[in-house]
């Protein structure tokens, strides 16, 4: 048995690769949920209900897509120019941390600018962030997966300096959180009395930017062209360094804007457990949407009713919560396999 | 305390010894897999499913030992998982291999879960005691710092001999480091590049997940939700400081746990006067900094992360 590479991959195959790896990653978590002791009928039934069942369900699976989807974004511009970037978690708090800082200093600015500086602030924080990194690998050829993994870390210990330090609430009772934005720099809500903020639109407005710089912009050539072949790249002129560079700052911005998105949105502080793994989530989120910008939109989705889902799945009938994370990885794994058999085929002998 | 006086201090270096092991096994185990060509970034998640395995395993009654082995089978199967996706089908070792932390850190979580549902405090186990006298309390110093230890710091050190002994002086070692330098020159010598990569692969990970079993066996005794805490990104790190060499790698796991023991120590010494996460972030800070330096002449395994499919360039 060998592979063999397909001279073209028909359409109808490339629409069923995540269909089919998302089946399969159902079946396989099943067994799971069998070894459980719950009927996995029930189970995914009361996962589907508790994803979408009812108008509260849609508002917070959609308000937990809002974040995936620009962690998504990030992943798929970085990995479309083979920059491996693992480090949105890192990324989204140093975004979310920027973004309170700016909007709660006393800057005096004009209630109408202060939401604008606070996502700049967010966006560039975030993609200075991960300029570090791609600097190291592009002068010294340090490998960014380390350097961005390890980063995380780092980001993670800074904010948890600054908000038991000089950004800590006085009025959080010891707890250690950040000063609240004021109601100027925070994202509207977009249906009352639910959760779901303006971070949605941030995130949709931002799919449909990212597609367009990609397949409209020479930017966006140049993008697919260093990760297509960076050797190629180079020898047509390209200066790689620069391509980069500069696509490190749109990812590492991208996952810092989802930073601003949750405490912009949802909370108005910036907490250590703000994130469930966005960070992580969005490589997922990337990969189900094979590296598309719009097809972030529905990866997002898809991993966001799950994890909104296993939370009801868990209540009704005693499943732990972890399945979620068992799916989504398992999803992952299932969607990289059934991407290589869009490319190749099975052959005998 | 003088800080000469605490450098010389038995006590300091046996707690060394003691925060390096697991990073010894993780990195021995990074080591063998990046030799034969494949980066394994599931090691923070097999240590996890590692700790959580030999643990469960000596609560349900086993022996600490057979923890151990029950840690090295599980890893071994996570090997293979990882193997069967980035060998013969070639994915991205990136993606699969966080893929596969992800999978292995949730699936350790939930069976952690359904076996113990409803408990707030994690219970105990007995874990393995340290070695105290024998022969080597005659030593002077060294014999001290023996003492402290536990079997597995034991094991450990005999592997990183061993590792370096296979490696260099075997003819398995030499096909794993022919698969891992030019795998179409093995595979005209015969060699089989996917079943030596798939063997790397899964001793490799069984490495992983004994030094994950070290931490709920030896330096502490019950399992808690992110215990590995890193310590997996920080083995591959510390593979590129190594150049991709046992000994260097023993060498950078015990300079590693150095600064992390002297980082806690002055912290006391300062007395707070610093916010405590800067000393916490010391040891990532220095594992960037040591891949900057060691980057430049990293001699790489030349077939690292590309994948081998036969009579395809």
């Amino acid at each position: 048995m060998r592979l063999e590479r397909r001279t073209e991959t028909p359409a109808w195959l490339s629409l069923l690769v995540p269909v089919a790896a998302l089946a399969a990653a159902f079946a396989i978590s099943a067994v799971l949920i069998l070894i459980s002791g719950a009927s996995v009928p029930a189970a995914y039934g009361a996962m589907a209900d508790g994803a979408f069942g009812s108008r509260f369900a849609i508002t917070e699976t959609l308000t937990r897509a809002a974040p995936l989807m620009l962690t998504g974004l990030a992943a798929a511009v970085a990995f479309r120019a083979r920059l491996w970037n693992i480090g949105g978690e890192g990324q989204l708090y140093g975004g979310a941390l920027a973004a309170v800082w700016i909007g709660t200093a006393p800057l005096g600015l004009p209630d109408a600018l202060l939401l604008p500086a606070v996502i700049l602030a967010g966006a560039i924080a975030g993609g200075l962030l991960l300029l570090g990194p791609a600097v190291l690998k592009t002068r010294f050829g340090v490998d960014e997966v380390v350097t961005t993994l390890l980063l995380n870390f780092i980001v993670l210990l800074f904010v948890s300096m600054m908000i038991e330090g000089p950004m800590k609430d006085p009025m959080a009772m010891g707890w250690p959180q950040s000063d609240t934005l004021p109601m100027a720099a925070e994202l509207p809500r977009l249906i009352p009395r639910t959760r779901l903020h303006g971070g949605l639109i941030l995130a949709l407005v931002a799919a449909v930017l990212i597609y367009i710089m990609m397949t409209r912009t020479v930017l966006g050539f140049e993008m697919r062209a260093v990760g297509a072949s960076p050797r190629a790249a180079r020898f047509s002129g390209m200066s790689t360094g620069r391509v980069m560079l500069l696509v490190a700052l749109i990812s590492g911005g991208l996952a810092g804007l989802a930073g601003v998105s949750e405490v912009a949105g949802r909370t108005g502080y910036l907490t250590l457990d703000m994130s469930p793994g966005y960070g992580t989530g969005g490589v997922v989120v990337a990969m189900l949407a094979q590296l598309h910008p719009l097809g972030v939109i529905l990866g997002a989705l898809m991993v966001a009713s799950i994890f909104v889902g296993a939370d009801a799945m868990s209540r009704a009938v005693g499943v732990p919560t972890y399945i979620a994370d068992v799916l989504v990885a398992v999803s992952l794994l299932c969607m990289l396999t059934a991407m290589l058999f869009a490319r190749y085929r099975l052959r005998r002998g | 305390m003088d800080i000469i006086e605490l450098l010389i201090s038995a006590g300091l270096w046996a707690t060394v010894l003691r925060i390096a092991t697991p990073l010894i096994f993780g990195t021995l185990g990074e080591l063998i897999c990046e030799r034969a060509g494949v980066l394994n970034l599931g090691i923070e998640g097999i240590m996890t499913l590692g700790a959580m395995v030999g643990w469960m395993t000596v609560y349900q009654g086993g022996d600490l030992w057979v923890g151990i082995a029950a840690a090295a089978v599980a890893g071994m199967l996570v090997g293979l998982l990882h193997g069967a996706l980035t060998v013969p089908l070639g994915l991205s070792q990136h993606v699969t291999g966080l893929g596969i932390t992800m999978l292995a850190t949730s699936l350790s979580y939930f069976a952690y879960r359904l076996l113990l549902p409803q408990i707030s405090t994690p219970p105990s186990v007995d874990p393995f005691a340290p070695l105290g006298d024998g022969w080597w309390s005659s030593l002077p110093w060294l014999g001290q710092v023996i003492g402290q230890q536990t079997a597995p710091t034991i094991l450990a050190l005999v592997l990183v001999l061993a590792v370096a002994w296979v490696l260099y002086r075997t003819p398995a070692g030499l096909a794993v480091r022919m698969v891992g330098e030019n795998p179409a020159a093995a595979d005209a010598q015969g060699i089989s590049v996917t079943g030596v990569r798939m063997l790397a692969v899964m001793v490799g990970s069984a490495f992983m997940a004994v030094g994950g079993a070290f931490l709920t066996l030896s330096a502490f005794n019950a399992f808690f939700f992110n215990m590995i805490g890193g310590r997996g990104w920080i083995c591959i790190a510390l593979v590129v400081f190594a150049s991709w060499r046992p000994g260097k790698a023993l060498l950078g796991a015990l300079l590693f746990a150095f600064f992390d023991a002297l980082q806690t120590r002055l912290q006391q010494m300062t007395g707070g006067a610093l916010p405590y996460q800067l000393f916490l972030m010391l040891p990532y800070v220095l594992s960037i900094l040591a891949l900057v330096v060691m980057s430049r002449r990293a001699a790489y395994p030349q077939a690292l992360m590309v994948p081998f499919r036969k009579g395809e360039r």
